[in-house]
């Protein structure tokens, strides 16, 4: 694996071994404080981002190696219109490894398709965001112990939200688990996802707009937001936007081992008091996502031959 | 209803009614200097009603393109009043530069000179999707 575009690329195998790896980060943060000593990560952010870009950025200092950042395409020469290609012939010439987030779907694939280095893609506009699926991955394990067997709710913006996608592609795989899909009608999952992942391999799922009324089933429930920025028209965001709110009363029915994700920002669909609740999870996934980066820089740069 | 039959070129028959005129398009047929024709709505014991193209030329066809509009469709070489080679034309596992991705938001829209690719994703609906962001042609 050369780069990774769709957490599919990703074989479970490969998950379990950056997932060892992560943990391994966790014990023994010093075994790795060298690690890619002389390396640069070429931190290309084409549209905003706090948790991801600086995720990306304090794994690579952790791991003792350099970034070099565009953020923002007014800064770069993308306002002057490069191609995303050109880009990702130039950047391979002064850095190791590009983590790109970009407004366009399939920006990543193309950066990959054109740079002679490692190519992660940290999300490219509705479409996929591999590495938060490493966080949400490493955080079910960590408080599961387990990746099977699970009632998982995704709730909110199941339509743009591209973590929830990756998300159900992931834990797909894997043997025994059930999803409970929470969105207003306007938000539901795209049919491909439906049929190309759910249906074809036979996995479990419902779908409903009450959230109390599958509340007590859930093993994980994983929250989204919904994005004003996938929306062209401005009424149809402030209309759906508050069409979930998770409060403290609301989880009175949830199991007492529920575990509650977000992959943030969050708006207002998780109350503040919530965040005090042992089952809200979403500020160890932001820690989980760095460790994950860790392990996936590392990997892929082993893979390059660029470190050993 | 009579076209005269053609000495040397093409004949895209069993189309599916309706669908000529969309590869008459998608395989630019309106930029030949040659005669070119399309019957619509012929009957057919086999199909009930099907269309076809005839094009009165031996020119090279891109049998993607017929593959990705109607698989059923078969393409028979003319030459010197005889046919000489007729094919069965099967769906292709990708679609070079034959239609674009209508997602606003794909990479396509605006990187410039990238390849229009589309995948086979299901071959029994007949679905192509778009290499780059997944969406499903039309």
């Amino acid at each position: 694996m050369k780069s990774l575009i769709d957490i599919l690329d990703l074989t479970t195998e490969e998950l379990d071994e950056l997932i060892a790896t992560a943990e391994d980060i966790i014990a023994n943060p010093s075994k790795y404080a060298e690690a890619c000593r002389g390396k640069k990560l070429a931190s290309l952010f084409f549209e905003p981002s706090t948790r991801t870009r600086m995720s990306f950025e304090a794994a690579m200092y952790e791991l003792g190696g350099n970034v070099i950042s565009v953020t923002g395409a007014g800064t770069s020469s993308a306002a002057k219109g490069e191609s995303v290609a050109d880009t990702a012939k130039t950047v391979s010439c002064y850095t190791d490894i590009i983590a790109i987030r970009h407004p366009k779907e399939g920006a990543a694939y193309v950066t990959a398709k054109n740079a002679t280095i490692p190519v992660i893609n940290a999300g490219d506009g509705g479409h996929c965001h591999p590495t938060q699926t490493l966080a949400d991955l490493l955080t079910i394990w960590r408080e599961k112990g387990r990746f099977t067997n699970l009632t998982i709710g995704v709730c909110g913006d199941l339509k743009f939200g591209r973590t929830v996608h990756s998300l159900i592609n992931a834990m797909s795989r894997y043997e025994g688990n059930r999803f409970v899909l929470i969105s207003p009608e306007e938000l539901k999952v795209p049919s491909y996802v439906k049929k190309d992942v759910l249906q074809q391999k036979g996995i479990p799922y419902v779908q409903t707009t009450d959230l109390m009324a599958v509340m007590p089933e859930l093993d994980i429930l994983y929250m989204t937001r919904v994005q004003r920025e996938r929306f062209f028209n401005e009424e149809d965001y402030l209309r759906l936007k508050d069409s979930y709110i998770l409060t403290v009363d609301k989880l009175k029915t949830a199991k007492s081992d529920l575990a509650i994700l977000h992959p943030l920002p969050r708006v207002n669909e998780i109350s503040v008091a919530v965040d005090d609740d042992p089952r809200a999870c979403y500020f160890k996934q932001v820690l989980n996502g760095k460790y994950m980066r860790m392990a996936l820089i590392l990997k892929l740069l082993k893979e390059a031959g660029q470190i050993k | 209803m009579n076209i005269d039959s053609i000495t040397n070129g093409i004949v895209i028959d069993h189309i599916t009614a309706g669908k000529g005129m969309k590869l008459y398009e998608l395989l630019g047929l309106g930029e030949l200097d040659c005669s070119v024709a399309i019957i619509k709505n012929v009957t057919s014991r086999k199909m009930g009603r099907k269309d076809i193209i005839k094009v009165d030329a031996d020119i090279p066809v891109n049998l993607d393109v017929i593959g990705f509009v109607d698989p059923g469709a078969t393409i028979n070489h003319i030459k010197d009043g005889v046919l000489v080679e007729k094919r069965n034309i099967d769906m292709p596992e990708r679609l070079v530069n034959v239609i674009k991705c209508k997602n606003p938001r794909c990479i396509t829209s605006c990187e410039q000179e990238i390849d229009h690719i589309f995948k086979l994703t299901d071959r029994e609906h007949k679905v192509y999707r778009c290499i780059y962001c997944e969406t499903k042609a039309n």
